[in-house]
């Protein structure tokens, strides 16, 4: 029913802020302001080590959403006045650490909050699942006119909190732990590029609150083995170091699971497929340097046991500095902006 | 740096890691060979539902054991024994777990598998199944609550009587198991003195899979796998003969009929009711200056089973029925429903996680096994720790599934004499905690079946009675906190279904079994 969960992880991982150069001095008054408006985002990098090295911090706050009507049950597409239009809206934290200029780590964290416009269902809502990644940059070099790269990035999500899982379609996430391995291919030529990514995410068993249910045949325990996943991803667009414009198509499968049969209740280890296609929008304040504006919309075009929803996300994100003021190097850190 | 890094990574895989086993393994699936504390001897003697007498229908007297035909019987299992696959050792484990156990297991998925409230039609009507078509959408049956109580209740009163004449057989005929009489045939079961014809597995599939057509149709062919799988699996494992099996599923399903002459009129047939009843529900109600219940589905779902309520009992009378019906619940205007419905709507404005975990913990709503089969589900995972012998499984199944049914009857006939509405109709401010029943509230179903299940379970096991008390309290409050119920729907339906339970209690006190 469900397809935020996986798309947080992919702006987590693909959508932050590059590196970029110093935060002049005069500037400071506006990073205040900032962190005070994401109070949490200052207490999770309070409390992370990393952020104490000499690198880059990119860091911001997300606004996201989604909403549908209609969904998949098994292959039958259907509406159901019973929930109506099925939302789901919240913030989400993230954070983008320099370790290298080759290896970055990053964080997530959504707060949501589900609601049904029609019918008797209690809405849900909670901070979901923390997810980590590294992502490392082994090779970058030239080919033809432009440059190629490869990165490839490993990710971990455990839910950050002690959320209801079985209240599909309100609950907000899975409950599953995740890991995550994902090769992707960049090219870029000017100013134009095209990235192609495929990752594979391993879900952990999760519990739920009863101890018997069925899927395709009865089973008398709380455990519930879940589907792992696959996703396949394009995006292509202009690239510049002031704007990033891509369309996106994304194709998500998870490798087994069940169909919800008819008129029934979906369940979280429920075969979830969805292709959807997108676009994203990125945009560096000149102004002030190191503040950035994201946005995208989403829609899925075709699924199995999820709804068709559309959605949308709008970040604001801004660098922070803490590399000792004499190691700066500026060249370098403008190549990296041309990237990615 | 690299050291943290490295150290994070790492801590985060190994978490991963140790939580992606991913093989689930149920409770039940790894059980030893039922080993019955005693063989219950004389439990052809016991008390049967149906049956006039345990003979009633004849059995053959069998083959002597040294005659030419049982020696060739015996030639059969050791042949299946010389050449046991890794697979037929699975079905004899599953099986000698306990039949009556495996059985009732088997009809929770079922009620599972068929819980699912029918799709509407284009014109916002509702299609109704059909058991003369059962395998046109929507498929026969559904299988909710009241449905699945009476299922679970007539099987279990029809194996409990089957098994009763089994071993009114077995003591008359006294002929031993094969393991017994031959040494060399290796037994995977619990070795123990009963006789062997007729067999009990055999019974047991011959009574259950001939029920199935009357309760799940579509399934016919699949229960007699299982039937035969049952069968199979007594005669590998040197517990029965062919003669034991052949003798035993003849006397089953003889049996079975009996149970399913009954069902054809306990008036279950009309529970549906038609468009004139429904309206007649709502109108009645209004005339007595009442608030009738309103479906809060969308479209409108006709309400469930309406002339449930005029089932025939197992345990008692049509009489009784009305007797045991609860006083009325607090008038839709009174300023007492008014308290309770704030009440319902205060536990559910900010609902705790413990609330929430027991709401979701007893739902037991949609595409599950329904209450009734949690209750089953408790019982038999108790029942497997007393060793007791079949016959004994069957006594205490039929006993609690009788009490579930009646329970359903008593508890349908009180929400339709009241029709009075859910606490969401009357405040739309309600949104509960999980589905809310297509039915009246007063008096609560789970509440009703709790209390039930609760003192028969109490009476078998008397050393859990304080235990099974607070499960029942816990689903009944589930309902309550859970914004189904007012506090009320809750309280009566707990001592309503207490009282059915006590003519569950009484029965067993007198049915021969101690």
């Amino acid at each position: 029913m469900y397809v935020h969960a996986y798309v947080l992880q992919f702006y987590t991982s693909t959508q932050l802020c590059k590196m970029r150069k110093n935060i002049p001095a005069k500037k400071a008054i506006i990073i205040a302001c900032l962190i005070s408006i994401f109070g949490s985002a200052k207490s999770q990098t309070d409390q992370d080590a990393i952020m104490m090295t000499k690198n880059n911090f990119c860091t911001g706050l997300m606004n996201v959403g989604n909403s549908w009507n209609s969904y998949w049950e098994g292959t039958f597409k259907r509406t159901n006045d019973n929930i109506g239009t099925i939302s789901t809206k919240g913030w989400s934290v993230m954070g983008n650490y320099g370790v290298k200029d080759n290896l970055n780590l990053l964080f997530g964290l959504p707060y949501l909050k589900t609601n049904a416009s029609k019918g008797v269902l209690h809405s849900q809502q909670g901070i979901q699942d923390l997810s980590l990644w590294l992502k490392w940059m082994p090779l970058e070099k030239d080919l033809g006119k432009g440059i190629f790269a490869i990165y490839t990035l490993g990710g971990v999500s455990i839910p950050a909190t002690n959320y209801i899982s079985d209240y599909l379609p309100l609950s907000i996430g899975m409950k599953s732990k995740t890991l995550s391995g994902r090769l992707l291919l960049d090219y870029q030529q000017g100013d134009f590029f095209v990235t192609a990514s495929e990752t594979y995410t391993l879900r952990s068993n999760i519990s739920i609150e009863r101890n018997s249910y069925f899927t395709t045949n009865f089973i008398l325990s709380d455990k519930v083995q879940m589907p792992n996943a696959n996703v396949a991803g394009l995006r292509a667009g202009y690239r510049t170091s002031k704007w990033i414009i891509e369309g996106l198509l994304y194709d998500m499968k998870t490798l087994g699971g069940f169909d919800i049969t008819k008129n029934n209740m979906p369940f979280p280890s429920n075969k979830m497929n969805s292709t959807f296609a997108g676009i994203n929008l990125k945009y560096e304040i000149e102004k002030i340097s190191g503040l950035s504006l994201t946005g995208g919309v989403s829609k899925v075009l075709k699924g199995r046991n999820v709804g068709q929803s559309v959605s949308y996300n709008a970040g604001v994100f801004y660098i922070l500095d803490f590399s000792p003021k004499k190691k700066k190097t500026i060249k370098k850190e403008e190549t990296t902006t041309q990237k990615n | 740096m690299k050291k943290i890094l490295h150290t994070i990574l790492f801590i985060s895989l190994a978490i991963s890691f140790s939580q992606c086993k991913k093989e689930i393994n149920g409770r039940t699936d790894e059980l030893s060979p039922l080993n019955p504390a005693s063989t219950d001897l004389q439990a052809g003697t016991w008390k049967t539902v149906l049956l006039t007498r345990p003979d009633t229908f004849s059995v053959a007297i069998p083959a002597a054991t040294n005659s030419a035909n049982y020696l060739a019987e015996l030639n059969e299992i050791k042949g299946y024994q010389s050449n046991l696959t890794a697979e037929q050792n699975d079905q004899i484990k599953y099986w000698a777990a306990g039949g009556v156990l495996r059985w009732n297991e088997l009809m929770r998925e079922l009620v599972a598998k068929y819980n699912l409230p029918p799709y509407q039609n284009a014109d916002g009507t509702y299609p109704i199944p059909s058991s003369a078509n059962p395998f046109a959408y929507p498929l026969f049956p559904f299988a909710n609550p009241p449905y699945a109580a009476r299922a679970y209740a007539y099987i279990a009163a029809a194996q409990y009587d089957a098994l009763v004449a089994c071993w009114h057989y077995k003591k008359l005929y006294n002929r031993p198991a094969p393991f017994m009489v031959d040494a060399t045939i290796k037994t995977q079961v619990s070795q123990s003195a009963l006789p062997s014809y007729p067999s009990e597995a055999a019974v047991l599939a011959g009574v259950t899979s001939e029920m199935m057509k009357l309760f799940f149709p579509t399934e016919i062919a699949n229960i007699q796998m299982k039937a035969e799988a049952h069968e199979r699996s007594a005669l590998m494992s040197g517990a029965a003969t062919r003669s034991d099996i052949v003798a035993g599923e003849a006397l089953g399903r003889q049996i079975a009929n009996v149970f399913i002459a009954k069902a054809k009129v306990d008036n279950a047939g009309k529970a549906v009711g038609t468009s004139t009843d429904w309206s007649a529900l709502e109108n009645n109600t209004r005339a007595k200056g009442e608030i009738p219940w309103i479906s809060l589905e969308s479209p409108k779902r006709p309400p469930m089973l309406p002339l449930y309520g005029k089932v025939t009992p197992f345990l008692f009378d049509t009489a009784t029925v009305t007797a045991l019906r609860p006083g009325p619940p607090p008038s839709t205007s009174s300023d007492q429903m008014k308290k309770e419905t704030e009440e319902v709507y205060n536990y559910v404005k900010n609902p705790t996680k413990e609330n929430n975990r027991i709401v979701l913990f007893w739902a037991d709503g949609v595409g599950t096994c329904t209450p009734p089969g949690h209750w089953n589900a408790i019982a038999a995972e108790d029942f497997i720790k007393k060793n007791y012998s079949e016959v004994r499984w069957a006594r205490n199944m039929a006993l609690l599934n009788m009490a579930l049914m009646d329970a359903a009857i008593v508890c349908w006939n009180t929400k339709y004499y009241y029709f009075n509405p859910r606490p969401a109709q009357l405040d739309p401010r309600i949104k509960t905690l999980t589905g809310t029943p297509n039915f009246p509230a007063y008096i609560s179903g789970h509440s009703t079946f709790s209390g039930a299940a609760a003192a028969v379970l109490g009476y078998m096991i008397p050393e859990r009675a304080s235990a099974y008390s607070a499960m029942a309290e816990e689903a009944s409050k589930s309902r309550l906190v859970g914004g189904i119920h007012y506090r009320a729907d809750c309280e009566v339906g707990l001592k309503v279904g207490a009282s059915v339970g006590a003519y569950a209690v009484n029965r067993g006190k007198g049915d021969g079994c101690q």
